[in-house]
């Protein structure tokens, strides 16, 4: 609680200072955990609805804690060109969840992504950072039993 | 540098490392080590040759030699062929300038992009940067936007407006405060431009940047960029530290004793935040919904002052305007397209890249003649260019130049310049509701044609796949699209329709009931 408000505080007087604050509590927590709603409403004097209304309308923040590492599949048509849709299907049987969930070891949290620019390469999966390109499910399976 | 020292680079970009650049520069610096070879090893970014990626290059006699693709099992190997002194190998490509690939292209906006090393200050001045904002200081506000006006440039985001008017609106607007912002949310499928050009060349975004901020008074700049891109966020915010260090940046411009502030601002996700005025919103900390135009942000943007919307190829390339003059950069292009499209060749691709030529040419002569047709070698069956809202060519239409009205002559639309390429083997149906599904996923919901149309058009879809009132719905679903196009809001849902109408139009054969299995 205090180190959200430490957090909220330092960039409250950016301007347009939510999102750079909302990011920077996902960095430290890996999430926006719900106690932070009140926190943030009441540092920038904006209503609980308020940011929650922004938490929700992003993807890319979440508001449960995530696996030990984020695995974005990319979705989008480029991937869908060199078999994503095969891949999408490989990837939800091999770790046994679908979008949105963790594997029950927690090792890994699914999301889904419209893009990562890697769209000469394709199909495209980001593992927290970083990108890999061509993943065949072969691939896949390698980078996931690795890592 | 020790005089001797052969250079050697490995890019250090998000596409080159997706297929293992960091293994090649690590075992470069292993094999080098234990030979005894001493050796400078550069992390450029990358040329956009991405089919040839990780694409290693050594400097000989001032020349560039290039080899690849290049594994890091495979770098003894290069070694023990004598690659530093330029031998022949299984991977060899001889001079990179020399790649047809590359030589029959015309490099303006990406001039520098693969050759030097993007966080190096001295490398970009060597290479002509900062001549357009040396330039550019010297001039008043009026007369920078003249020439921005003079060269043609437009819009590289999509929209395609001029940006010397766009600049003249801003210059013009009442307001004390005023902001120069760039959209680097590039959300399109099968782009990738404005990502390689940050990693590789972040420079000529900051240095486009000043200059704007100099034509139109404004002393604040934001670039959204998006979370998806981390590397580029990384490169971007080292280079804005180095150019404020180097008093390129800050309460005194170049000695000009202009301000100029600039700052990356991360994206969250949402499609919806490529559109400008979505953007606005979000950089200033609210849901990304679209608002309602006029006011244009122009006039009435960020936090309400007068506000510069430009994408980063638009901004990318006003240094090389400033530097060489407007004449130089009409020369190029086509009818009302002047200057370069940096055209990115994706998906179903043989040789997939980044090509930057002037407008003009033939979607054939891109696909076929750069990228060598499929990468699985059967038949090009469609080709979606401009994004998930540009429709899906047909080979019938593969004649059409390249340039923004005679693209949009037979329906399409260049946008942000992303081709993405689909062989024989694709569902053209699957595509089409994938339209809709996106579009209804990226919703910001403040229109009803878009918020509730898109969801409508995926149940519509998935009826006459699956053979129920297969003549009736066709016609509903053609009900559905005009009314997206006609009233929706902003171009989400104006244009989602587009590729629906054009696997209609020109591939029915996939949008009927599937026969049982």
């Amino acid at each position: 609680m205090a180190l959200a408000r430490t957090i909220a505080e330092k960039h409250a007087s950016r301007p347009g200072p939510l999102l750079p604050i909302l990011h920077a509590i996902q960095d430290e927590f890996g999430f926006v955990p719900s106690f932070v709603v009140s926190v943030i409403a009441e540092v920038l004097n904006l209503s609980r609805a308020e940011i929650h209304g922004v938490i929700t309308f992003y993807h890319f923040f979440r508001e449960t804690a995530p696996g030990k590492k984020i695995l974005y599949l990319c979705r989008a048509e480029a991937c869908q060109a060199m078999g994503a849709r095969k891949l999408e299907r490989h990837v939800k049987e091999k770790l046994g969840v679908d979008y949105h969930e963790t594997t029950s070891d927690g090792r890994f949290s699914l999301e889904p992504v419209y893009c990562l620019g890697n769209c000469a390469c394709s199909p495209a999966v980001m593992i927290d950072d970083f990108v890999y390109g061509r993943v065949t499910p072969e691939r896949f399976d390698l980078l996931v039993d690795e890592g | 540098m020790t005089e001797g020292k052969v250079k050697i680079f490995v890019p250090r970009e998000t596409t080159a490392r997706s297929l293992g650049s960091e293994d090649v520069a690590l075992a470069i610096e292993r094999v080098a080590l234990d030979r005894g070879e001493s050796v400078t090893l550069v992390r450029n970014g990358s040329r956009g040759l991405f089919w040839l990626e990780p694409l290693v290059e050594v400097e000989i006699g001032g020349v560039r030699h290039a080899y690849g693709p290049i594994s890091a099992d495979e770098v003894s190997d290069l070694f023990n062929a004598g690659f530093l002194t330029g031998a022949k190998h299984a991977k060899s490509l001889g001079p990179t300038e020399d790649l047809p690939y590359l030589s029959d292209q015309s490099r303006l906006t990406f001039a520098r992009a693969g050759i030097t090393d993007p966080l190096s200050l001295d490398d970009y001045r060597v290479h002509g940067g900062y001549e357009g904002l040396e330039n550019a200081i010297k001039l008043d506000c009026d007369e920078i936007v003249n020439i921005v006006t003079e060269s043609g440039l437009r819009g590289r985001g999509g929209a395609a407006f001029p940006t010397g008017i766009k600049w003249r609106t801003v210059l013009t607007a009442d307001g004390e405060q005023k902001y120069v912002t760039c959209n680097a949310d590039e959300g399109d499928s099968g782009t990738f431009a404005d990502r390689l050009i940050m990693e590789s060349d972040p420079f000529v975004l900051i240095e486009g940047m000043t200059i704007a901020g100099i034509a139109v008074n404004a002393t604040e700049g934001y670039i959204y960029l998006r979370a998806e891109y981390p590397l580029a966020i990384e490169i971007m915010n080292q280079a804005i530290q180095t150019a404020e260090l180097a008093g390129l940046l800050g309460d005194d411009v170049m000695g000009s004793g202009k301000i100029f502030r600039l700052e990356v601002r991360e994206a969250a996700g949402a499609y919806i935040c490529g559109e400008e005025t979505a953007m606005l919103e979000s950089l200033e900390g609210k849901r990304g919904v679209i608002r309602y135009r006029p006011p244009l942000p122009a006039i009435k943007g960020l936090f309400g002052a007068p506000t510069i919307v430009n994408n980063v190829i638009t901004l990318a390339s006003v240094p090389i305007i400033l530097a060489r003059g407007s004449d130089c950069y009409k020369e190029y292009g086509s009818g009302r397209s002047r200057g370069t499209l940096t055209a990115q060749l994706a998906g179903n691709v043989k040789r997939g890249g980044l090509v930057e030529i002037g407008f003009g040419r033939t979607l054939r002569e891109i696909v076929e003649g750069f990228g060598g047709g499929t990468a699985t070698g059967r038949p090009i069956r469609a080709i979606q260019a401009g994004g998930p809202l540009g429709a899906y060519v047909h080979p019938s239409q593969f004649d059409a130049p390249l340039d923004y009205e005679a693209f949009s002559e037979i329906g399409a639309m260049i946008g942000h310049g992303g081709l993405v390429v689909f062989d024989d083997s694709v569902d053209m149906g699957e595509q089409a509701r994938f339209a809709m599904e996106f579009c209804a996923i990226e919703s910001c919901g403040k229109c009803t044609p878009c918020r509730i149309g898109s969801v409508r058009g995926v149940e519509v879809i998935d009826r006459i796949l699956s053979g129920v009132d297969e003549s009736a719905n066709l016609a509903l679903l053609r009900e559905l699209c005009d009314t997206m196009v006609i009233g929706s809001l902003c171009a989400l849902g104006g244009m989602a329709p587009f590729p629906v109408l054009s696997v209609m139009n020109y591939f029915p054969e996939d949008l009927r009931a599937r026969k049982p299995q």
